[in-house]
């Protein structure tokens, strides 16, 4: 079981209110995409979940209990939006890894550990030793993911993981979260501005605006039949602005 | 990574500050052992005498020399400052670090205590304490220690939270790593290079404040000496024996010197890593490649840049990562730049916007912006003409916005210097042009600090900057790529608005495909270094050749993909620029690549619409027609 819960989550900074009230179900073993604008407050969501931004009302449930947020154990992992400060310029990737593995191994199987991780973001494992100023943008976003799945979650969070890499790389990506979630039943929250993409992975997604929910549902649904004025004006504004002929 | 020569070492000011303090290191450890002896040597019968060949400097009211006295004072003068050094340093950084670490509440009370302690004078509150721990050499220590952690803890506190505001700390505390271990592996060696400095230059103020304290007679007690009691002795004689009291001074003078300079040089090489370097050498090359683009010069072009080709030193002979680069750009022309990462694209961005980071090297045929030839003539004045007429719009825009800013200064700051805006013209402006990127309360907005702005928000502050002056050309390297698909709407329209009504030029770098063919004239697709194709954005879909063009459209996703299929990839990995291999770059994942695609390098070759670089342009498909591998 792996269902994650906010009730009346509510986030201020100052006397700015960014999240309002947020009542959401993640469904188990789903992934459940989350669109809106810029500023609109889906960060800030995702990181009240892991504990790092201040609840100033609500709480947010892991199978209907508080979520753990002490010990070397954590189910919710997070991948970020930002690859260039997601990983610690002084330490080799591996490291990175490794310090999110749950228990400690000892040298053998944690090398054989990272070079799975490593491999299963589609990296090369002789690259454990580089540092991240090494790698490019989309490299780095990999390790990030690889780092996430270290600690063996049974709740990802996405924080917009593809819109810095390419779009060979994002396909990849994409492709590895349908195949990962499939296999090991992961939840999954799944932030991104790309329609298109939240389409391709998330069986049902959720649309918020200035810091609330304003619609979700399944994904075919809510696209095929946007109730709100405002998801449909975010269908509109995909580029070229609509069907374009194929190749 | 392999060890390099230490950067303070590099600079004249680090050589002389190094030297000095290894002397002294070693005059500290020997001295003692060497000249102990006759520094405490009474000569009854030669009491305070002038300088002489036996005493250089003299001798003092019991007949010792003072020249060997100095000498060995060094040992207990710096062992001294370094214990009242570090014990300041350590308390500072308990200090500074127990916000970050103690829950919120308790961690602003010790923010408050700290600010409470800097209000005090430090040499008021040496005193203050020297009398009250009562005189002896240690709680002169304990004092001077107590005095300095109060500003050392500031700075590791500021420094710190920037640290602590990133993402890698974020991940590692959601990966239950201690908060602890967190600071000690995450936060301090990323700020270990300040707090560095701060300490050496620190430093020097503890060996003055302890001199000060023994001159004064509260710190180091007789019979024990060090340069501020030999001062103290000196100062009495001072009408017969003025060295007596300029020994230990010079002592002084040369120690603070010393750690001064070194902590200088240091700060200075550590300034210069997070400024960017850009390099001058460019030079000219005469040999003209088969793959420039034979245009002859053309007055009205914006930007002409002809085999562009950037260097870097590697361990196996230099790395390439732009090879033979060749763009033109007309007044208010789009020209869009697509390509995997790692192809090139920001690289080649750097390079037209002078920003290529040491050691990086930078050729062209050809290299002009604005009839200005870039590969020579004086630096300041390219750095105006760049300043005004450029405007550049990086990816990251955490990398390129200081975070210890606020928006309006970063924003005000390059108006009031190119343009000669007042601070209250430089801040309408900035409000202005934060509205025209469609940022809410743009007021309000200038107050704040980057991390207070959402990824999206920051990106759009950035193009804001771009937008300051007037410029000829925008160099856009994913501009919109944090954006949600509204905002890049209305940031792209904004690009197109300017290119309309000023007639800027616009570079625009993606790996998005539909984003570059929304509001481009002309795509080149980048690939390994070189550009494999050039052709009008509104015949991309349909009449693209190259089959990495083909791949890069088949990968993005649409709202019309089918959902039970994996997404179409490319297979294999994008080139890595050191280990370029012959022949087409492309041939290791192109579904139609031959033997001679292995051996032969293919050029751009024009077509039916535009160029392109491949053998096989003509041939038909191979017989599945998906060009792309799926997996
Ligand atoms: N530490 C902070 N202090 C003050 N305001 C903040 C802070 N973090 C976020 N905000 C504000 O919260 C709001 C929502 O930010 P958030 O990062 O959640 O947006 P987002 O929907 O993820 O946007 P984007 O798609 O651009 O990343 C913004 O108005 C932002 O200014
Ligand atoms: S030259 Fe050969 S390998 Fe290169 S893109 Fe064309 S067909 Fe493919
Ligand atoms: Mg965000």
């Amino acid at each position: 079981m792996s269902r994650l819960d906010f009730e009346d989550v509510t986030v201020r900074y100052g006397h700015h209110t960014v999240l309002d009230g947020v009542s959401l179900t993640v469904p188990e073993h789903q992934i459940m995409g989350l669109v809106g604008e810029s500023g609109s407050g889906k960060s800030t969501l995702a990181r009240a979940a892991v504990g790092l931004a201040p609840l100033s009302r609500g709480r947010v449930l892991l199978d209907g209990r508080p979520v753990q947020s002490q010990g070397r154990r954590r189910p919710i992992q997070m991948v970020f939006q930002d690859p260039s400060s997601s990983l610690d310029p002084r330490m080799s990737i591996g490291r990175s890894i490794a310090e999110a593995l749950p228990e400690r191994l000892r040298r053998a199987p944690q090398r054989a550990e990272i070079a799975r991780l490593l491999r299963l973001v589609h990296l090369d494992p002789d690259r454990a030793a580089d540092p991240p100023a090494r790698l490019s943008g989309g490299q780095r976003q990999r390790v990030a993911i690889a780092r996430a799945l270290a600690g063996r979650p049974t709740v990802v969070l996405a924080d917009e993981i593809t819109s810095a890499l390419d779009v060979s790389v994002q396909g990849a990506i994409l492709n590895l979260v349908r195949e990962m979630q499939r296999d090991s039943g992961l939840t999954m929250l799944f932030i991104s501005h790309n329609l298109a993409v939240v389409r391709y992975v998330a069986t049902h997604v959720a649309v918020m605006a200035a810091g609330r929910i304003v619609e979700q549902g399944p994904t075919d649904r809510v696209f095929a039949a946007p109730a709100t004025a405002y998801t449909r004006k975010l269908l509109a504004s995909m580029p070229g602005g609509g069907p374009r002929p194929g190749p | 990574m392999r060890r390099r020569r230490p950067e303070v070492l590099r600079t004249p000011l680090g050589i002389v500050g190094i030297t000095l303090l290894v002397i002294l290191a070693l005059l500290a450890v020997l001295a003692p052992l060497v000249w102990g002896d006759r520094a405490t040597a009474t000569h009854t019968d030669n009491m305070l005498a002038g300088p002489s060949p036996e005493h250089w400097a003299g001798t003092d009211n019991l007949g010792r020399d003072i020249l060997f006295r100095t000498l060995v004072a060094t040992r207990l003068s710096i062992v001294l400052t370094l214990a009242a050094t570090i014990f300041g340093v350590g308390l500072g950084l308990l200090l500074g670090m127990a916000p970050l670490l103690l829950p919120r509440r308790l961690g602003r009370l010790v923010v408050a205590f700290v600010n409470v302690l800097l209000g005090f004078p430090s040499l008021l509150m040496v005193l203050f304490l020297a009398v009250i721990l009562g005189v002896s050499t240690t709680s002169a220590l304990l004092a001077i220690g107590i005095a300095i952690a109060p500003p050392f803890a500031r700075l590791v506190y500021a420094l710190g939270a920037g640290v602590a505001e990133r993402d890698f700390v974020a991940a590692a505390r959601i990966a239950g790593v201690h908060p602890l271990r967190i600071m000690v592996r995450h936060v301090l060696p990323n700020i270990a290079e300040p707090l560095v400095v701060n300490a050496t230059v620190t430093a020097s103020s503890v060996l003055l404040a302890f001199g000060g304290l023994s001159f004064l007679g509260i710190g180091v007690q007789a019979p024990q000496f060090d340069w501020g009691r030999l001062m103290q002795d000196g100062l009495a004689i001072i009408y017969d024996n003025p060295l007596a009291a300029l020994a230990p001074g010079v002592a002084f003078v040369l120690t603070g010197l010393a750690l001064n300079l070194t902590g200088e040089a240091a700060a200075g090489t550590f300034g210069a890593k997070s400024r960017i370097r850009t390099t001058r050498s460019l030079t000219e090359r005469r040999s003209v490649s088969p793959r420039s683009n034979t245009r002859d010069a053309d007055t009205d072009l914006v930007l002409d840049v002809r085999d562009l080709e950037i260097a870097f030193p590697g361990p196996y002979g230099p790395v390439s990562p732009v090879r033979g680069v060749s763009i033109a750009l007309r007044a208010g022309e789009a020209v869009g730049i697509v390509g995997e990462s790692g192809s090139g694209k920001s690289m080649t961005a750097l390079a037209v916007a002078q920003l290529v980071e040491e050691p990086g090297r930078v050729t062209a045929e050809r290299l002009t912006f604005c009839a200005t030839d870039l590969r020579s003539g004086r630096r300041t004045a390219h750095d105006a003409l760049l300043g005004t007429s450029l405007a550049v719009v990086f990816q990251d825009p955490m990398t390129s916005l200081n975070p210890v800013m606020r928006l309006g200064s970063q924003l005000g700051e390059a108006a009031r210097r190119h343009q000669g805006l007042t601070r209250r013209q430089a801040s309408a402006r900035a409000a202005d042009r934060l509205r025209a990127v469609h940022l809410s309360d743009p007021e309000r907005r200038l107050r704040q600090y980057p991390h207070e702005f959402s990824g999206g928000m920051r990106q759009r502050a950035m193009i804001a900057m771009g937008l300051m002056g007037t410029p000829r050309l925008i160099v856009a390297d994913e501009p919109t790529t944090a954006l949600d698909m509204t905002v890049q709407r209305q940031v792209l329209d904004l690009l197109q608005e300017i290119r309309r009504k000023h007639g800027t030029a616009l570079l625009l770098i993606s790996h998005d495909v539909s984003v570059v063919s929304s509001i481009c004239e002309r795509v080149l697709v980048m690939y390994a270094g070189r550009i494999v194709e050039d052709l009008p954005a509104a015949d991309l879909y349909t009449q693209a050749r190259h089959p990495y063009t083909r791949a890069l459209i088949g990968a993005v996703p649409e709202m019309t993909t089918d959902l039970d299929a994996p997404l179409a990839t490319i297979a294999g990995q994008p080139v890595d620029p050191r280990h370029v291999p012959d022949g087409c770059a492309f041939a290791a994942r192109c579904p139609r690549v031959t033997d001679r695609c292995r051996q032969e390098e293919p050029t751009l070759q024009a077509g039916p619409a535009g160029t392109v670089a491949c053998w096989h342009v003509g041939d038909p498909l191979p017989a599945e027609t998906k060009e792309v591998a799926v997996g």
